[in-house]
């Protein structure tokens, strides 16, 4: 029972993952969660501007009630089945962003200076958190699929175009984490 | 009720996810610093797994618990929206600390900024559709 509580260690989440890759194909459906974003549009009348997004969104009604799943799990993980919010990180990680001005990284999940409500009601600090996301669902559409579709799906299915999508991730991840962040924060 | 199965195994996904730290912007961080073998482990192992499934559902020694056979499409060709558009999600991805299933995990945990970061991921799904025909695939 001690060892839920403990972050649980990469050898337990990855089969795990696998496994709800396998139910979600084993109830007619396909893993993939940025898909929903294309829904959200649809939901909320795109498609009076851009026929791309006149679908029968109601097809997709499943990946809705997963997210809320989703959402619902990290409020019992982060109330019921933690006991800190500690990340232990690589020391050199640590030091690494206190030399680009984030300090006491991994003493929680996630930094003060990109996720504190203080941060958000900057003019900068709004921006980066609406531009980061626009990358993320506009790349994602652009590209086909996220990290779920592309990395966990499509490389487990020898896809070429998840393969090359996922060397696009890390392009594009490289270039921000080593070259970008340190001058943007 | 049909539906109650999908919320219950999007629990499950929200809780490996947080208790994993996956949906953690430092692990992000961490895994394009190659300073840790968590995030490799974790992507590595579930498509390790993923792999033999998909050999599984190949072979239709398992269907779909309505007993059909287990179809996988395949996802759209196209160097450039490959490349390109999973360079700019990269970017996002580093940059936010987290892909679109994290985010909505993040929702439970009660961080509130996330919800700018959705809102932006919905709008620039939104710019996708209203550009796709002048950008290269």
């Amino acid at each position: 029972m001690e060892l839920i509580f403990q972050p649980w260690p990469w050898y337990v989440a990855g089969p795990l993952i696998a496994i709800v890759m396998f139910l979600l194909f084993y109830f007619g459906e396909r893993f993939g969660v940025s898909s929903n974003l294309e829904t959200f549009c649809s939901i909320g009348g795109a498609g009076k501007f851009v026929d791309y997004f006149k679908i029968d969104w109601k097809q997709n009604t499943w990946n809705l009630i997963f997210i809320a799943g989703a959402v619902v799990g990290g409020f019992i993980a982060s109330h019921y089945l933690s006991i800190g919010d500690q990340v232990a990180l690589n020391p050199q990680t640590v030091e690494d962003l206190a030399a680009i001005g984030i300090e006491n990284a991994g003493a929680t999940y996630l930094p003060d200076a990109i996720f504190s409500i203080e941060t958000m009601l900057t003019f900068k600090g709004f921006l980066i958190l609406l531009g980061a996301g626009i990358m993320v669902g506009f790349g994602a559409r652009w590209a086909g699929g996220c990290t779920s579709g592309h990395a966990i799906v499509g490389l487990s299915n020898l896809e070429l175009p998840s393969l090359i999508s996922v060397i696009g991730f890390f392009i594009g991840g490289l270039v921000m984490t080593w070259f970008i962040l340190p001058l943007i924060l | 009720m049909k539906f109650i199965k999908f919320f219950l195994v999007g629990i499950l996904f929200g809780i490996v996810m947080s208790k994993a730290e996956i949906i953690s912007w430092y692990r992000i961080y961490e895994m394009f610093k190659f300073q840790s073998f968590h995030m490799y482990g974790f992507i590595g192992s579930a498509v390790m797994i993923g792999m033999v499934s998909m050999l599984l559902f190949r072979k239709k020694v398992v269907k779909t618990f309505e007993g059909q056979d287990i179809h996988i499409t395949s996802k759209e060709k196209g160097l450039y929206r490959n490349l390109l558009g999973g360079t700019l999600f990269g970017f996002g991805w580093a940059l936010a600390g987290a892909c679109p299933g994290p985010m909505f995990v993040l929702i439970g945990k009660g961080v509130l900024p996330i919800v700018v970061v959705i809102f932006g991921a919905t709008l620039g799904a939104f710019l996708y559709g209203l550009f796709k025909d002048k950008i290269p695939h």
